[in-house]
């Protein structure tokens, strides 16, 4: 047993050494030097700022990363959390918007817009997943579509009904009054209410998955389809819950970009965060505490590209380059190990 | 072509499904291979095929050690590997089935390829249309075309797995005849089975695995009392039988029909009484596997009337049929009705009355330890389903079933288990049946139909016949009625 953990650790190294070298090799194409940029975009997470920046992307990466693990288990590829994130920040933004001039208690309008951006996270949802249970829709292509359709949505909301006074711009509507804020730690951008949120989903999944019966009639619908129909299961409710569950979750990571990162809505609410989330999800495999450590490396990843562009003049989609290495060779090396290890 | 295997092992985790096993098979020889399931003789055939790699060991052919890399290797060596269900793309045509695995660029020569085909079937006397699709053909037909395809491609060695089940006594033998033409042409034949009468039959030699061990080999004449002790290790006792019909009935279909996608059935009238079992026989698809699901709730019934302890149930779901009682198992084990991935424990768990929200894990593990022992499952509670033998999946769905039962719908419940394993599955299915239950189950061994049902309907084409009463009809009656002959127009 112990064997075999020292042998997994010794193929995800080698994967880590090969998705770095191989991205060292990119940089070197485009004649910078890759001691330099790594040291650059690491070396700044010593500061204090630095990681609450990191926090900051990181807790909606988990939490859409925590909903895509529910579905991962009923065996569906949730392509459609990107749109699903961007409802959540539409639902947040419109409660915000309607109750802002009310007299109600400030604290409780944010709370409301929360569940607000998670109910309508799990519409969207709900909608790619009726889609596959009801028209037969595979759910990738159904949540491709409903991705560009959300992200249409978010344009012509910033552009149309609800653009800033005078003209409508890129950068978003108009930002809500600062008592409608999720309230920050001192001196940084990082909201204590957005790590709360975060590891409370996380482990929320973690102990569904591992821990209830919905997690393992989940996975049983993941595994075999007809099987658990056949063992008692009611395989398309089941489906149904996990799009919603995934749903309500990524919302939550809509509704914390909107209430503690952009007070606004922005077109590019989502950041990205659900297609980073699915790389982390397959990652980590079913370890939801896993993803804790892995989507906060990733998204210092995010954090420490972003000065790519200013100091080397290189673009910051560098970090995705790396991300995608990474996960391409940590799987790569999983399925080696498993192909290499002699069984005894 | 000399087949030498030496010192094979292979192991499955801490599962030593090869034990050293070292066999030498003379060329143009019939090689029967012997075992009980789990035994290991899929996993040696496997390893000679290319699909597995052993992890020691060494084959060599005509004197010459070949390193099988995949199947693909296996038949540029000369071995071809026939499997139980036919590896060959149903919607596809014959020819086009046939040409498969040729080399040669990128237009494929039809024309000659339809000549050799033509002169193939003429040598061994089969006749299936070349422009036919080959979902359209019988298992039979299908393994006469998976052979001419393997010679096609140059096999000299077959290795042949369980090929006597679900073919028609005529398609056996059919291929008999043609196994013993391969004699003459030095080819040499593997014939894995576990029923002794077609290796007795067939086969020149016979080597027995058990518990991943070669136990022994025998030459032809065979003492059958001896493979029999060699297969097991002892005596097997075959099931009693009982005929004891109460009057209340269980499952009662009024005047149903049903529509499948091939097969429409009209007007069925059935019912079965606690503690019966009825056997279905026929051709494979003349819709007893409809007739099953039906029953089931698995398929939605036309027109008519079920009634499940007299309530109508009629439109409903497999979950209120289970509700009331019914279970249903198919014959696709790993594909249907278990979930591969997930732990013996998991499953108990899973089948289980659920207890509040949250797994007692422990439980679990208890659970499954006590239905492993009363079930005689080979396997740990944290095994994988997929890791167990087929013999074991098995009793793993046995013992998943829930008590108390009313009606157990069962395809195929012993399809490629060793006697042994039949005899135990029907002695667990029996103990239901003085529970209380009802078995209805298809099969396409005759013998295991008469020797466990009460009462036998045939199929033949949609149609079913009138229940026999399984102590007054003989294999010759069912046999012309499975056939097609005495229904009246």
């Amino acid at each position: 047993m112990k064997h075999t953990t020292l042998n997994r650790i010794g193929f995800q190294f080698l994967a880590l050494l090969l998705a770095f070298g191989i991205a060292s090799l990119v940089l070197l194409a485009v004649g910078a030097s890759p001691a330099q940029i790594y040291k650059d975009m690491f070396g700044s997470l010593g500061t204090k700022g630095k990681i609450a920046d990191v926090l900051v992307s990181w807790a909606p990466l988990l939490l859409a990363t925590a909903g895509l693990l529910i579905t991962f288990a009923a065996g569906l590829w949730n392509i459609g959390v990107e749109g699903q994130i961007t409802f959540g920040a539409i639902g947040t933004t419109l409660v915000l918007r309607l109750l802002q001039n009310s007299a109600m208690n400030a604290g409780f309008i944010i709370a409301l817009s929360i569940f607000a951006g998670m109910l309508a996270g799990a519409l969207w949802a709900a909608l790619a997943g009726a889609l596959k249970t009801f028209g037969g829709v595979n759910e990738i292509f159904g949540g491709l579509g409903l991705n560009f359709v959300a992200t249409a949505l978010t344009i012509y909301l910033v552009f149309g009904p609800w653009k800033r006074p005078g003209t409508g711009s890129m950068s978003g509507t108009q930002p809500f009054p600062e008592q409608f804020n999720l309230p920050l730690f001192e001196g940084l951008r990082l909201s204590p209410w957005a790590l709360i949120v975060a590891v409370v989903g996380i482990v929320f999944v973690s102990f569904l998955l591992q821990g209830t019966y919905f997690g393992l009639r989940l996975k049983a619908v993941g595994k075999n389809f007809r099987a658990a129909y056949l063992l008692g299961i009611p395989t398309w409710q089941y489906m149904m819950f996990s799009f919603l569950l995934c749903g309500a979750l990524s919302g939550a990571a809509g509704a914390l970009q909107v209430t503690a990162v952009y007070h606004r809505l922005i077109p590019s609410i989502s950041s990205g965060y659900g297609y980073l989330g699915l790389m982390v999800a397959m990652l980590v495999n079913y370890q939801a505490i896993a993803a804790i450590p892995v989507a906060f490396f990733f998204a210092a990843l995010n954090i420490g590209s972003i000065q790519l562009p200013i100091v080397h003049k290189l673009d910051s989609s560098f970090s995705g380059v790396l991300q995608g290495l990474l996960v391409l060779f940590i799987l790569l090396a999983e399925g080696a190990r498993q192909r290499l290890t002699p069984k005894a | 072509m000399k087949v030498e295997l030496r010192g094979i092992h292979k192991y499955f985790g801490v599962n030593h499904a090869n034990d050293d096993i070292t066999l030498t098979i003379p060329s143009g020889t019939i090689q029967g291979i012997l075992g009980e399931n789990g035994a290991g003789k899929s996993t040696l055939m496997k390893i000679l095929s290319g699909f597995i790699h052993a992890d020691s060991g060494e084959v060599l052919l005509d004197g010459k050690p070949v390193v099988i890399e995949s199947p693909a290797v296996a038949i540029h060596d000369g071995i071809g590997m026939l499997h139980q269900d036919p590896l060959d793309f149903p919607p596809m045509r014959v020819i086009d089935n046939f040409m498969l695995g040729q080399k040669g660029g990128l237009f494929p020569n039809r024309v000659r390829a339809a000549r050799d085909l033509r002169r193939l079937q003429k040598e061994f006397d089969f006749d299936i249309d070349p422009e036919n699709y080959v979902d359209s053909l019988t298992v039979g037909e299908r393994q006469q075309l998976e052979i001419m395809r393997l010679l096609y491609l140059g096999a000299r060695v077959f290795i042949l797995d369980e090929p006597t089940t679900g073919i028609s006594a005529a398609q056996k033998d059919k291929l008999f005849e043609t196994l013993k033409k391969f004699r003459e042409q030095a080819i040499t034949v593997i014939f894995v089975s576990h029923k002794l009468e077609d290796v007795e039959k067939l086969c020149d030699q016979v080597a027995v695995l058990r518990q991943g061990k070669l136990v022994g080999a025998m030459d032809k004449p065979f003492d059958q009392k001896k493979l029999v002790e060699m297969m097991f290790g002892k005596e097997v006792p075959l099931g009693t039988k009982q005929t004891a019909c109460q009057d209340r009935t269980v499952l009662n279909l009024d005047h149903v029909s049903i529509e499948g996608m091939r097969l429409k059935m009209k007007d069925i009238d059935f019912h079965i009484c606690e503690g019966e079992v009825v056997g279905l026989a026929g051709m494979e698809g003349s819709g007893q596997d409809l007739f099953l699901r039906a029953c089931a709730g698995l398929i939605r019934t036309v027109g008519g009337v079920v009634k499940v302890n007299d309530r109508d149930l009629t439109g409903k779901s497999y979950h209120t049929y289970k509700k009331h009682g019914v279970e249903f198992l198919p014959a696709a084990r790993l594909e249907q009705a278990l979930a591969p991935g997930l732990t013996l424990a998991e499953h108990f768990i899973l089948a289980e009355k659920q207890t509040g929200v949250f797994i007692n894990h422990e439980r679990g593990r208890r659970l499954a330890e006590e239905r492993i022992k009363t079930f005689n499952i080979k396997g740990a509670p944290v095994s994988p389903v997929e890791s167990l033998s087929g013999g074991n999946q098995q009793r793993t769905l046995l013992s998943l079933l829930r008590h108390p039962l009313s009606l157990v719908l069962v395809e195929h419940p012993t399809r490629g288990l060793d006697i042994e394993s039949v005899v135990y599955i029907w002695g667990k299915l029996k103990e239901r049946c003085k529970q209380g239950a009802a078995i209805v189950f298809m099969s396409s061994d005759l013998d295991e139909i008469l020797q466990y049902s009460d009462r036998v309907l045939v199929f033949y084409n949609g149609r079913i016949s009138h229940p026999f009463d399984a102590n007054k009809t003989n294999v010759q009656q069912l046999g012309e009625l499975i056939g097609g002959k005495g229904w009246d127009e």
